[in-house]
């Protein structure tokens, strides 16, 4: 590959991983204040949705914007009810999220739309358009945000106690602090990361919203944020990983490599691209079976308190 | 501050949960700038009244009255703004965290952490120069040693402005040489004028270490005054002593003891944490004998037991039972234990004795679901035959309701541990021949008390051993031939038959005395 | 996962699915309403569409077998106390296992014995190789889970996702049927189909709509039957459920909770697996990609609102094949309708069954002692 083309691969990686980052950022805040979310799938998805229907109907950024992030935290309050408030079973309820998300999206999308469950797509007007080197805003949003919630968590107060409420909850509660409020207050922003992750992919990645566009992404994210040892700079290398092999993928395809023993008479091997596909996952199992690494969640992570 | 003004002063405190009086008319003055010491067995209140002056619990009646303030005490909040610092028995503290963040999380002074850091940093090595409590406060909690961890906890009250620290049962984790450390800062903490309640059962140190003390016994305060009018004997009598009915048979001969069942050698267990619970442990257990192990609660008896029937693995030690040998490299499950004849009554009968929402019948399976009695080679539980078996276990035990569908959730406590004593005596195909027995009348009415302690004689004369742990005095001085004493892991003395008194049995629980000094003569 | 509460019987068993099931037709209805369709309109013709004649119930009733096994596979995870949202790529691999085995065994057999002979060996063999298939693609989340301790829920999520480039990978290239544009494999031999209900109701003389409905049917009535007996009357059932409750308990009586914890996760597995017996050796005879569509999910949603119990998931699953069915007409009838309502049904289901059981469960209680209370 030549010059030309790492740089293209390299900026593919920056735009696939953005959507992935806000994500991981928004799972990271949830868990380090000990509430698991396996909802960050459906809560992207139905952003998205929001963003595309909003954009179509109002004819305007803000409101797709708006749209998205309000229904990410509306997502994340319920999930809140659900899971602090009445110390439901926060794997089930994430679960829960996502499927309601991807259908119910699709549903509105078909009933007001038409079209097989898309919307209309967005003029260019109503979108992030590259604005530096490549890049629209919204990437450059992502990763701003990473220092930001590196110093929203280990550099002042608030981020302290919120820690503290995912390892030691007792604690937080006999030092007089509030455990419920600190864990509403982490799904607050999680749900409005979550918004922006859904507006990325149809505001600036693609122009419309289509069925399932996730696509796994959340679960994706996820990973990335284990892989990451749940630490906002950690995070984003793995996502960056991700978002590189995924770029990669489809330019490996076709591509040969020589592993001997295998393949053809020469020993080459054409490089499937979906083991390309399969290996952020399989990379977080490994990291889950303690075999690359230690990762350590926090220490009361899902017990509900 | 007026040293004349008592720090805290509790007139007539009152509090009841549910049946259990946990508090009654507790009357108790601090004096300002001293070491008191609240003393009591397992159950007697102080836990309670603590959480009360915390701010935990709220008292029914009574008035609570700080440095000559009556003041209402809703919450730990208003209990930390009065000046009340408490350090709990099991800390509340962040291992991944350092010591610095630990301490000032919730009395964050900026909202940028690292000015909050530097500013509490300054204030803590003031306070660390003052009280001579080392810690680093750099280090993560998890690194630190047990010890540290306490003085953590103490700066973290003292930080907050504590006067009156209190501290629960906090020599329970310590080596003796971080106990005496510990005795080192208390005594620098009254002399900066900080009053400090130390509550716990070892009497020893109270006499070493307090000014004045307090003897607390099922809820009431039994004396109260300076350590120099009252001596080791005296307060060992009043945390024990009671009127007790001897329930023993008139005949106190010696019984013929029959051979040993089980022989304990060298038992030892470190838990996780690497705080040794048993230490050293040995003894030898007969057919046709009811031995019981006396002792406050959480000197290694529970572990004991746990070990015996073995769900715990010891690091050393040596079990003959049977005529087969275990050692620490291969130790017995429960399942063998259960073959092997011995019988578990558990300690925790919620946890490990019952599944709360099985039906009666199911929970009288427990731990014999594999016998063939219960259930055929090919694993298909033999549902008449269990459930003809169980029914005969409920009428047998007088288990009441007697239905075997009902959620054995639906039993009342004493109920459940008829079913327990049940099926551990009945459900074997043999009768068991050692039976280990922990806390067997907790929480259980009268009337069932006196069924099992009929049925555990009955098993005794049938020639069965019994090992019988329980904090409850009473209880092992009616029904133990044999009794030892554990306190802090080891076996500190074994009283037999006349000489097991009240006062001998109390000296040993208090750790006040070893087997030299209780005055032991062997039966001849 | 954490435990249901403990209520009396009849309110666990009868009335909190009801009530479960009610709150998310209610918000079901509300969507509907939003969207401008009329939920009751809705729900009478998918009632229609599922139930209303003999192609419909044959429909549901192959959805349902689906459901039955992947609901199942839920089930018996549960009751050891873990939670298996692995059931997609399980039932991938299951289906991958007796699409090898057609495609071999049932290839070379199919030509040297009659089909009838035939397919009394390949069909068994199948079924087998499906279970073992679900069962190995549980057996690493499972050993991790015991041996090291990784959270069971995000690694058969993992998994499902490795299944799905596994399957893909194999599809396109390997297994993919030569000369062929779709991404499927070869169509299996006769001898390697299961017989339709409809053929075999015509060999009692009963005529019968042709629907993908076939004899798996009773397989999965089988296999209801046999967990139902696994957990009840078997001693692997008894220590499993006694896991589920009480690990403490269970060690107690000398029972390794990791092991049993295990021991249900290779049987849950294996039972999703089965999966593929109903839509590849019943319905599609040939493996495709996206033949589970799902299913493991709705699993999840059957195994909950049938309180994991093997008839209550029976029933479920004929409700939610009924949904399918009745929705897959309306998509059809109605301009505007979704076969994704029903996933959005799923999902409330889920969440109001799973999630929100601590909201439901008690205000039910709440609310029937007031009104016991005032006639009593």
């Amino acid at each position: 590959m030549d010059d030309a083309q790492w740089l293209s691969l390299l900026a593919s990686t920056f735009r696939v991983s953005a959507p992935l980052v806000f994500c991981a950022l928004a799972g990271l805040l949830s868990e380090r204040a000990g509430v698991i979310d396996l909802g960050l799938e459906g809560k992207m998805l139905l952003s998205a949705f929001a963003a595309g229907a909003a954009g179509a109907l109002a004819g305007s950024l803000t409101a797709a914007l708006g749209a998205a992030l309000l229904v990410g935290f509306a997502l994340s309050m319920l999930h809140g009810f659900a899971c602090v408030t009445h110390r439901g079973d926060q794997v089930v309820l994430g679960i829960a999220l996502t499927m309601t998300a991807a259908g119910l999206s699709v549903v509105l999308a078909v009933a007001w739309f038409g079209q097989g469950g898309q919307t209309p797509p967005l003029p260019n007007t109503l979108r992030f358009l590259p604005v530096w080197f490549g890049q629209n805003s919204l990437v450059y949003l992502a990763l701003g945000l990473v220092p930001v919630i590196w110093f929203f968590l280990f550099r002042t107060t608030i981020g302290l106690r919120l820690r503290a409420t995912g390892e030691n909850p007792a604690m937080v509660e006999a030092a007089g602090l509030s455990v419920p409020l600190l864990r509403y207050g982490a799904l607050a922003i999680n749900g409005l990361l979550c918004g922006l992750a859904g507006s990325y992919l149809v505001l600036a990645q693609g122009a419309n919203f289509s069925p399932h566009m996730t696509a796994g992404r959340g679960y994706m994210a996820l990973a990335a944020m284990i892989f990451g040892k749940w630490h906002p700079v950690g995070a984003l290398g793995a996502c960056l990983l991700f978002g590189f092999l995924d770029a990669a993928a489809i330019r490996l395809q076709g591509v040969s490599i020589a592993l001997p023993g295998l393949g053809d008479s020469m020993g080459v091997v054409e490089i499937p691209v979906q083991a390309i596909q399969a290996l952020p996952y399989v990379m977080t199992v490994l990291l889950l079976a303690g075999f690359v690494g230690h990762a350590r969640a926090p220490a009361a992570l899902g017990i509900p308190r | 501050m007026n040293p004349a003004v008592p720090a805290v002063q509790l007139r007539s405190i009152f509090k009841r949960f549910g049946a259990v009086h946990a508090n009654r008319d507790i009357t108790l003055s601090v004096t300002a700038g001293s070491i008191h010491g609240l003393v009591g067995e397992n159950g007697a209140g102080k836990s309670t009244l603590m959480a009360i002056l915390y701010g935990l619990v709220q008292a029914d009646r009574g008035t609570i009255v700080i440095h000559g303030k009556t003041v209402a005490i809703n919450n730990s909040r208003t209990a930390i703004a009065l000046g009340i610092g408490m350090v709990h028995q099991h800390f509340l503290l962040i291992d991944s965290m350092s010591a610095l963040d630990n301490v000032l999380l919730g009395a964050e002074p900026h909202w940028r952490l690292t000015r909050s850091r530097a500013v509490v940093l300054e204030q803590l090595k003031v306070l660390i120069q003052q009280t001579g409590l080392e810690v680093d406060l750099t280090r993560l909690v998890g690194e630190l040693t047990v010890g540290a961890r306490q003085r953590l906890e103490i700066l973290k009250a003292l930080l907050r402005g504590a006067r009156i620290l209190i501290l629960d049962e906090p020599t329970a984790v310590l080596t003796p040489s971080e106990a005496e450390q510990l005795f080192v800062t208390l005594r620098q903490l009254r002399a900066r004028g900080t009053t400090v309640l130390v509550i716990t059962h070892k009497l020893k140190e109270v006499m070493t270490l307090c000014d004045a003390v307090t003897v607390l016994r099922a809820g009431q305060v039994v004396f109260d005054g300076p350590i120099a009018q009252c001596s080791l004997d005296q307060l060992a009598q009043a945390m024990v002593g009671r009127r007790v009915q001897l329930e023993r048979p008139d005949v106190l001969k010696a019984t013929p003891k029959g051979p040993v069942s089980l022989a304990v050698r060298d038992l030892s267990w470190r838990d996780p944490q690497g705080t040794q619970r048993v230490s050293g442990v040995n003894f030898d257990l007969h057919a046709g004998e009811i031995v019981g192990i006396a002792g406050v609660a959480g000197n290694g008896q529970s572990e004991l037991l746990a070990l015996l029937s073995g769900m715990f693995r010891p690091q050393t030690g040596r079990l003959d039972i049977e005529g087969t040998v275990w050692n620490s490299s291969r130790w017995l499950d429960p399942t063998t234990a259960r073959r092997l004849g011995m019988a578990h009554v558990p300690e925790d009968r919620h946890r490990f004795g019952v599944v709360l929402p099985l039906p009666l019948w199911e929970s009288a399976l427990l731990g014999y679901q594999r016998s063939r009695r219960f259930a055929t080679a090919w694993g298909w539980v033999r549902r008449q035959a269990s459930r003809a078996a169980a029914q005969v276990m409920l009428e047998r035990y007088d288990v009441r309701p007697a239905q075997l569908d009902l959620q054995t959730s639906t039993l009342s406590g004493g109920n459940q541990q008829k079913l327990i004593l049940a099926r551990e005596a009945m459900a074997p195909e043999q009768l068991p021949k050692i039976i280990l027995i922990g806390q067997p009348t907790r929480g259980v009415d009268i009337g069932a008390i006196e069924l099992i302690y009929g049925r555990l004689r009955a098993m005794r004369d049938g020639g069965a051993a019994v090992l019988l742990v329980s904090s409850e005095l009473d209880e092992i001085l009616a029904l133990a031939d044999r009794v030892l004493v554990m306190n802090q892991g080891v076996i500190v003395g074994e009283l037999m038959n006349e000489a097991v008194s009240e006062a001998a049995l109390g000296r040993l629980m208090a750790g006040v005395s070893s087997l030299t000094h209780a005055g032991v003569q062997a039966v001849p | 996962m954490s435990r249901p509460l403990e209520l009396p019987r009849w309110i666990e068993w009868g009335l909190l699915p009801l009530v479960n099931l009610a709150l998310a037709l209610g918000v079901c209805s509300a969507v509907l309403a939003v969207v401008g369709l009329p939920p009751q309109q809705v729900f009478t013709m998918l009632f229609k569409g599922a139930f209303g004649s003999a192609a419909g119930w044959s429909y549901t009733l192959f959805y349902a077998t689906t459901f039955v096994f992947t609901g199942l596979a839920v089930a018996v995870a549960f009751h050891g106390g873990s939670f298996n949202v692995g059931g997609e790529g399980q039932a991938m691999i299951g289906g991958l296992g007796c699409a090898l085995v057609a495609l071999s065994v049932g290839e070379h057999l199919g030509q040297q014995l009659p089909t009838d002979l035939a397919a009394i060996v390949v069909l068994p063999m199948m079924i087998v190789a499906a279970m073992l298939g679900g069962a190995v693609w549980a057996a690493v989340p499972a050993v991790l889970l015991a041996w090291r301790g990784s959270h069971l829920v995000i690694t058969t999520i993992m998994f499902n996702f490795i299944a799905s480039s596994l399957m893909a990978g194999l599809l396109v290239g390997p297994l993919k049927a030569p000369g062929s544009m779709m991404v499927e494999t070869v169509a299996f031999p006769i001898s390697a189909r299961m017989p339709g209900m409809h053929e075999i109701l015509q060999g009692f003389g009963l005529d019968w709509p042709r629907t993908p409905l076939n004899l798996t049917l009773l397989l999965a009535m089988a296999a209801a039957i046999a967990v139902g007996f696994y957990l009840t009357r078997s001693r692997w059932g008894y220590e499993l459920r006694t896991v589920g409750f009480s690990s403490d308990a269970a060690r107690y009586a000398g029972i390794q909770p990791g092991r049993q914890q295990v021991i249900s996760l290779l049987i849950a597995g294996a039972l999703a697996g089965l999966v593929g017996i109903n839509e590849l050796a019943g319905a599609q005879h040939r493996l495709m990609l996206d033949f589970v569509l799902g299913a493991g999910f709705a699993g999840i949603a059957v195994s909950l609102i049938g309180r994991n119990h093997p008839l209550g998931i029976v029933l479920a699953s004929i409700l939610f094949g009924g949904l399918y069915q009745g929705g897959a007409e309306l998509a059809f009838d109605l301009p505007g309708f979704s076969r994704d309502m029903v996933t959005t049904l799923q999902g409330l289901i889920v969440l109001f069954s799973g999630a929100m059981a601590m909201v439901s469960a008690p205000l039910l209680v709440w609310i029937l002692n007031r009104v016991g209370g005032r006639n009593g």
